[in-house]
């Protein structure tokens, strides 16, 4: 295990922040911090980069304690925090420079490494630009650059992509990708579970700082999600009928897209939901398009979770 | 601390400070208004309320000029604040304390900034004190000393400046700041005559760490001054040295610890 964070919890006044919080990342994985706005994963990730310190629990980064050993922690990291930080003013090229003698690089040394990030960051034609002048996308990608001058062992990214147009959060994901492929254990919070199934190799999903589930991606959907049936129909007319027969069969009452003609419910048996739903369709003679049994988006795992959570755990929040 | 953690410091202090001019360099503009401030302020006191005042000595812009340079050292504090805030606010501030570098360094490279700024704005300003008919009496070394006193005291003020602006929850705030310096400007002797104040507020004035070395540069420079008659009119200089020390001694390790400290 490369990171490490048992029962962690930090309060700023009333808000407890986190509450007691687990976390276990593999070495060489990318693990995603999955959760809405106020979950708790920037002070996660504060914690961990030795930014802040925790009120209970424990914390280590490689095998370091993250506040007692907080020097060699920060020599092993990379963070790349949920603003953009790199000098506007100053060029790409002139910013890793600065960064990279701040990190205790020789003079030389800064200037190579800032040339080869440039170069793998597709930077190296605007290396000499003002910050100032990038693209959303670019920035990112220089902050980034920054992050890892020093070749960190452990990379924390907070929301790098929120803000960022769909063309430059690809940008962003592929040089995430790369970092990761190239041994980089990668912890990344993010609001999108989309980016989370596609980056991660395992998630834990937070919510009111504390992990709510966790797993892989598949194993998520599958142990938590459950399966979903999508019924649709043919005739507008039928969709009252069709929901009251749907809501019989699986014992849910369905979400209905009335434009698509679309009904949705959660099912526990498969087969037996399909087959079910078409003979009851049937008896009330709605006629089918088109029928199927899915695995959840990460939409609805992340729904029905924060919504589990909230069931379960009304309000113990203040203590 | 051990050589080489010493010479990383001043490394880090040396690439900060790099960093600050080169942005200077890169933002001409901004320089050459931050420059033309000064220079606006003398040419306004001197020519549009000069007319209007009593000045020590009959000279009104001899005697405003210390007033002048003290004040714009002083006012300085918000283009202290103003970067630091800037940088906490952006995320910069997280990156260089998740690096493994000296928590002063950055204070360091601060000040060096800072003081080159004042260094240029005290020259242009003195350069058009000049043009308008100010000048020392007393010597090249008496002028240099009282331009070290103006330096001493706005180095004193940058430590206060970084506190705050690390305190502060961004630069919007240096609203704040200015409606705390400006009065602290002005209830000093650099314009006005704390004996014509009512008692108490004058009493502030002549203890205010502004005056001490508006005093002390009006002596040292050879230039009229208000008639001292309380104890800190007479020890100017001595305050005048001993005022940016005690406000070094008091905020400078705040800074430093507000920059390490972990929130
Ligand atoms: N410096 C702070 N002062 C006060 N409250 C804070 C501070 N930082 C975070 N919080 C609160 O702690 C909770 C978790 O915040 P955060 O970790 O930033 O969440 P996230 O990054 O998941 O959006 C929120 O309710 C937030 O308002
Ligand atoms: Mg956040």
């Amino acid at each position: 295990m490369n990171v490490v964070a048992e029962a962690l919890r930090k309060s700023y006044g009333d808000t407890a922040a986190l509450d007691g919080l687990y976390l276990a990342v593999r070495a060489g994985t990318v693990h995603g911090l999955l959760g809405p706005n106020g979950a708790g994963k920037s002070t996660t990730v504060r914690i961990l980069a030795t930014l802040a310190r925790p009120d209970g629990g424990r914390a280590e980064v490689g095998g370091h304690d993250v506040v007692r050993d907080a020097a060699r922690v920060r020599a092993r990291i990379g963070l790349v925090g949920q603003h953009t930080a790199v000098d506007e003013v100053l060029t790409g090229r002139r910013n890793l420079v600065m960064f990279g003698r701040l990190a205790h690089l020789t003079r030389r040394a800064a200037r190579r490494r800032a040339d080869e990030l440039l170069e793998t960051f597709g930077l190296a034609d605007a290396a000499d630009r003002p910050a100032g002048t990038y693209s959303g996308g670019m920035r990112r990608r220089l902050d980034l650059a920054a992050g890892i001058l020093l070749a960190p062992t452990v990379l924390f990214l907070d929301e790098p992509t929120t803000g960022l147009d769909p063309r430059a959060r690809a940008e962003v994901w592929r040089a995430v990708r790369e970092l990761a492929d190239g041994g980089t254990t990668v912890l990344l919070t993010t609001q999108y579970l989309e980016e989370a199934d596609r980056l991660a190799d395992d998630i834990s999903v937070i919510d009111h700082g504390r992990v709510i589930a966790s797993g892989t991606p598949e194993g998520l959907k599958a142990e938590l999600g459950g399966d979903r049936l999508d019924v649709v129909i043919a005739d507008p007319g039928d969709l009252a009928a069709a929901s009251a027969a749907v809501e019989r069969v699986t014992g849910f009452r369905p979400e209905v897209d009335e434009d698509a003609l679309r009904l949705s419910a959660p099912v526990a048996d498969r087969v037996g939901a399909l087959s079910g739903t078409l003979r009851a369709l049937d008896d009330v003679h709605v006629t089918v398009a088109d029928i199927a049994v899915r695995r959840p988006t990460l939409d609805e795992v992340f729904l029905r979770l924060t919504d589990r959570a909230q069931k379960t755990t009304p309000k113990e929040a203040v203590r | 601390m051990s050589a080489a953690t010493l010479r990383w410091t001043v490394l880090d202090a040396w690439t900060m400070t790099v960093r600050e001019l080169e942005r200077r360099v890169r933002r001409p503009g901004a320089l050459i208004a931050a420059l033309a401030f000064p220079i606006m302020v003398v040419l306004m006191m001197g020519y549009l309320f000069g007319g209007q005042m009593d000045a020590p000595g009959g000279n009104y812009r001899e005697f405003i000029m210390p007033g002048m340079f003290a004040l714009t050292m002083a006012f300085g504090l918000e283009g202290t604040f103003t970067a630091i805030a800037a940088d906490a606010s952006r995320g910069i501030t997280d990156r260089f304390r998740a690096l493994p570098l000296s928590a002063s360094a950055p204070v360091a490279g601060r000040c060096a900034a800072d003081l080159v700024d004042a260094a240029l704005g005290l020259a242009v300003m003195a350069l058009c004190g000049l043009a308008i008919g100010w000048n020392w009496h007393d010597g090249a070394v008496r002028a240099l000393a009282a331009f070290g006193l103006l330096l001493l005291l706005r180095a004193s003020l940058v430590w206060a400046g970084v506190w705050l602006g690390l305190v502060a929850r961004g630069p919007e705030s240096v609203m704040v700041i200015q409606v705390l310096v400006w009065p602290v400007g002005f209830l000093s002797s650099a314009m006005v005559d704390p004996s014509t104040m009512p008692g108490w507020l004058g009493a502030i004035a002549e203890w205010n760490p502004l005056s001490a070395t508006v005093t002390a540069c009006r002596d040292l420079f050879g230039q009229p001054g208000w008639e001292a008659h309380s104890w800190p009119g007479r020890h100017a200089l001595a305050l005048a040295l001993a005022w940016p020390l005690v406000i070094t001694a008091v905020s400078l390790p705040m800074a430093v610890r507000r920059y390490r400290r972990l929130s």
